[in-house]
């Protein structure tokens, strides 16, 4: 492909035949991601879409770039060694509640504590459904499945909660439809470290309509969609969020006549880490749910820390390979065998 | 030396067990410094020209409480003025250091052996702790040895004295006090020694001051005539050894270093992803040390991001590189399983230590072979190599570079806590010597209108390694079977036939580079045949110079290659009219031999987590041609 060419979508498309369930939320997150692809100024041949298992993890194979379609949970590990191999790959996530929280906890926890420069996306649809609709680690209690067909009874993980809780410096959140996505996608990539960015995807067989209480477009009320320097107001700006500063925690307020100040509604800052603890934890019903880039406070990456304490250590090192094999206390033996 | 860098002489060859050598035991608690002190005295044995083995044998705790038997740490040392293969079967002298050292160790003694004991540390609550009603030191329990006790805790206190150090300080320079009066016992310089100490407490020269005036105290112990001549000095001739540089080398530093060779020779940076175990930690320590060879450390978060990592690294475009053992390697077989679907290079060694489970972590066995050759799911064929000794290691290590970079496979390298952790000296190898086998990436973009297959082969059936970044070459891999000419995902029955099929025959390429099976020890045919794998090379490379020596039909054949085996190891076995296999497990490569070759492979194992003895295998010489 020549440098000049402007690419578009379709250079981001395989020719293959894409296999997910008619009207399944992973459609809409490929466009989107193969949309936002050309605007992001990279080229396909330096960029790597990693997955671990499930059904979002067949990402890689309709994404004309480099893919590698790994073991379940474990696809940060894989990124980590081609990051580390080859810094200048831009490097992208793709995992599922199931495998990022449940088998593949261990490393989405340490990925982000380690800052890999990498984009995260975790398609959450609250249910396994490559292996036929059992209940998953974000399920809410009482999620009747075929594992649990009295309804579970174990309490959910709250993907953002653990990714701020792991030290991750960006925490995003999107709607696999919703028109906002390749902003959300843009702010990933924009930012150097590790991108977390949870996507509510429906899944259409086995958990058709969890989210709708807030995609729904006539539920788009309860979607607060956080801008840096903005403040945060939803329902058409009739309400905002505040802070309780007796009891240091959110609350809804009412905005009369646009005058969200007067009504105490905060303006988000993405360093706030603290806000964005309390943003993510909001519970639905009694508050709308956060959306866009929750927090983002850049950090330095693991694989620019790893590369300069490399070229720090090899400083002035020449490697001499006969050198080292004879390398340590070592001794003659000439002929005549003697005692040195 | 396992290493062919001793020339054995004719007589060598046909006398009994060598006359002149020495086995030294060094036993006392884990925290007395047996490890060090033995260490010490390794390299002064090296730098008098003697050629050596050793055995380290230490427990699991850190710490263990003192005084009991099971925090006792031993390190054995077997040398002599002619070739040495195993760390000796039974100590001739043994220094204990507490009556639990005594109570672990004194069985091993040979009838006659020297025991030197510090009297210091036989006291009533010690004495309790090791289990003795009496001090037998003084009941007569020991008459079959030659005792020698005496305080080496007071004369260590004494020689201390002027550096005004703490009593609990003060006492940890009886290591040192040892090592001074083993070295006047073996006729050692003490200058090399010195020089390490000053090196190793730099910060501290109060401590160095110290240290070496404990050395000299013990030395001059043995010199004057405090000890009434009791304690014989020896002094043993430097073994023959073809001229050239020489050092000594642990297992793990063989591997570490043949690792960055292997890569080197290959052109490729090395990518290391590890997670600590014992014994494998060792190996992750070395390299990090070593970045100006173009090699990245990673300490991962489990074993399973150590192997992933190194795969992921492997299709950027470097050589992915973990370690582990049996535990962690259990844990890895998931993604090996990716690596052999998706043929990228990668090396796995396993350092094998007593199992199943967490099993016996500081003791040796080699029991994970069923593990690295069938232990994963469905059909996934893997090369596998074992290493027999600390130096073989070395040229180990590049083999396994050399076939999962020219095959495109990964490939398990075998070692175990012996090797891990045994010294040997080492001919220092000419690097010239070794030919450069460098990796070709596939960079040609195909014809305009043709599709990319990142599973095109070449004669040897090994696919194309094609690095990310390499523009017009974008494909994906993964461990769902894939089309053998697109690439793509394929659950047709006739392509996955063909694929397991392309698997297993690339691998069984691997023979054709490598050479035939050679007679280590004897001749092709005959009445009996030994053969062995790994770290048991010592043991019944002796026995059958002995079995020999006393006119009996016995040959050794030692494997590297465990799979695919060389091309003519079963016409050579079909050459000898019985075979026995002696392993440190119930029976694994008797087991991979029978299924191979049809032949009546015999069994002769030891899974007590210590090496084998020669005279054991000597034994089953013995019955087998009985």
């Amino acid at each position: 492909m020549n440098e000049m060419t402007k690419l578009t979508a379709k250079d981001f498309a395989t020719d293959q035949e894409v296999r997910w369930c008619p009207g399944c939320g992973d459609y809409a997150v490929l466009k989107a991601v193969q949309r936002t692809m050309p605007e992001l100024g990279v080229r396909p041949e330096n960029v790597v879409f990693v997955s671990g298992i499930g059904c979002s993890s067949r990402f890689p194979y309709y994404m004309e770039t480099y893919g590698f379609h790994t073991i379940h949970g474990r696809a940060p590990t894989f990124a980590t060694g081609i990051k580390l191999a080859n810094p200048e790959l831009d490097v992208w996530i793709i995992t599922g509640d199931g495998d990022a929280l449940s088998i593949g906890g261990n490393h989405t926890m340490h990925v982000l504590r380690r800052n890999l420069d990498c984009q995260i996306l975790l398609f959450n649809n609250e249910i396994y459904g490559l292996t036929k609709g059992q209940y998953s680690p974000t399920s809410r209690v009482g999620t009747r499945s075929p594992s649990t067909p009295f309804g579970s009874v174990d309490r959910p993980a709250s993907p953002c909660a653990f990714a701020l809780g792991s030290g991750a410096r960006f925490v995003a959140r999107g709607i696999d439809v919703h028109k906002n996505l390749p902003e959300v996608l843009k702010a990933a990539h924009a930012h150097k470290g590790a991108s977390f960015v949870e996507i509510y995807q429906n899944c259409v067989v086995y958990n058709d309509d969890i989210f709708a209480p807030f995609t729904a477009k006539e539920n788009a009320g309860n979607q607060l969609w956080l801008k840096a320097g903005e403040p945060m107001l939803f329902a058409n700006r009739s309400k905002g969020i505040a802070l309780d500063r007796e009891s240091l925690s959110l609350k809804v307020v009412d905005v009369d006549g646009g005058d969200w100040a007067a009504a105490g509604v905060i303006v988000h800052d993405p360093r706030n880490r603290s806000i964005a603890h309390m943003l993510v934890e909001m519970p639905f019903g009694a508050f709308p749910t956060a959306l866009g880039v929750l927090y983002e406070d850049p950090a330095p990456t693991f694989e620019s820390a790893v590369a300069e304490q490399n070229s720090k250590a090899s400083a002035g090192k020449a490697p001499n390979l006969q050198a080292l094999v004879g390398k340590g206390q070592s001794w003659e033996v000439t002929k005549e065998p003697h005692v040195i | 030396m396992a290493s062919a860098t001793h020339l054995v002489t004719p007589e060598e060859a046909h006398s009994d067990a060598p006359l002149e050598a020495v086995v030294v035991r060094f036993a006392g608690d884990s925290g007395d410094g047996m490890q060090l002190t033995g260490g010490q005295f390794t390299l002064s044995t090296a730098l008098a020209g003697n050629d050596l083995a050793t055995f380290p044998d230490f427990p699991a705790e850190i710490r263990a409480p003192q005084g009991t038997t099971f925090g006792i740490s031993a390190f054995q040392i077997n040398f002599g003025s002619s070739a040495i293969e195993t760390a000796g079967d039974a100590p001739d002298v043994l220094i204990a250091m507490n009556p639990a050292a005594l109570r672990v160790n004194v069985a091993a003694l040979k009838p006659g052996g020297l025991i030197i004991a510090d009297v210091g540390e036989f006291g009533a609550r010690n004495l309790a702790k090791a289990g003795y009603a009496t001090n037998p030191l003084e009941d007569g329990s020991l008459a079959k040895w030659q005792l020698i006790p005496f305080n080496i805790s007071q004369l260590t206190l004494d020689a201390v004295k002027p550096f005004g150090l703490g009593n609990k300080e003060a006492l940890r320079c009886k290591n040192m006090w040892t090592l001074g009066l083993a070295l006047w016992m073996f006729d050692r310089d003490k200058a090399p020694i010195e020089e390490w100490v000053r090196t190793k407490f730099a910060k501290a020269p109060e401590l160095a001051e110290a240290n070496i005036a404990a050395l000299r105290a013990g030395h001059a112990y043995g010199e004057t005539a405090e000890i009434g001549g009791q304690i014989p000095q020896r002094h043993l001739d430097p073994a023959p050894a073809e001229p050239g540089l020489y050092r000594t080398v642990t297992g793990a530093e063989a591997i570490s270093i043949g690792l960055v060779a292997g890569a080197q020779l290959a052109g490729l940076p090395m990518f290391f992803g590890g997670y600590p175990i014992t014994p494998a930690s060792a190996i992750l320590h070395h390299l990090s040390r070593l970045k100006e060879y173009g090699v990245t450390t990673f300490q991962a978060e489990d074993e399973i991001a150590a192997i992933g990592s190194a795969i992921g690294a492997s299709f950027a475009g470097s050589l992915g590189v973990t370690s582990s053992s049996g535990p962690g390697i259990a844990l890895k077989a998931e993604a090996m399983g990716l690596a052999i679907m998706t043929e990228l290079p990668l090396v796995i060694i396993n350092s094998q230590r007593g199992g199943p489970s967490t099993g016996l972590p500081t003791k040796t066995e080699q029991s994970d072979l069923y593990q690295a050759v069938y232990g994963r799911n469905g059909d996934a064929p893997m090369p596998v190599i074992a290493a027999r000794s600390p130096a073989d290691a070395f040229d180990c290590a590049i083999e396994a570079c050399r076939i999962a970079t020219q095959f495109m496979t990964p490939v398990m390298l075998l070692t175990d806590g012996y090797i891990a952790n045994a010294a040997e000296p080492w001919k220092v190898p000419d690097m010239t010597d070794y030919q450069p086998f460098p990796v070709h990436f596939h960079d040609e973009a195909p014809a305009e209108g043709k599709a990319v297959n990142p599973y095109a082969r070449d004669e040897k059936l090994a696919r194309v390694w094609i690095k990310p970044g390499t523009p017009g070459l974008t494909h994906r891999i993964g461990g769902i079977e894939k089309n053998a000419a697109t690439g793509h995902i394929d659950y047709a029955p006739a392509n996955h036939q063909a694929m397991t099929d392309v698997r297993a025959n690339k691998v069984l390429n691997v023979r054709s580079s490598i050479p035939d099976q050679e007679v280590t020890l004897g001749e092709e045919g005959g009445r009996l045949v030994v053969v062995g794998w790994g770290s048991t090379f010592g043991p019944i490379h002796q026995a059958v110079r002995r079995a020999r020596a006393r006119g009996l039909d016995v040959s050794h054949v030692h494997l590297r290659h465990i799979w695919p085996m060389p091309r003519n190891l079963g016409d050579l076995l079909k050459s000898y009219d019985r075979i026995i296999v002696p392993e440190m497990n119930t029976g694994q490569l008797k087991t991979v031999l029978r299924d191979q070759y049809l032949v009546d492979a015999k069994p002769v194992t030891k899974v007590s987590g210590q090496p084998f003895k020669i005279a054991e295998i000597e034994a089953a010489i013995e019955d087998a041609l009985a």
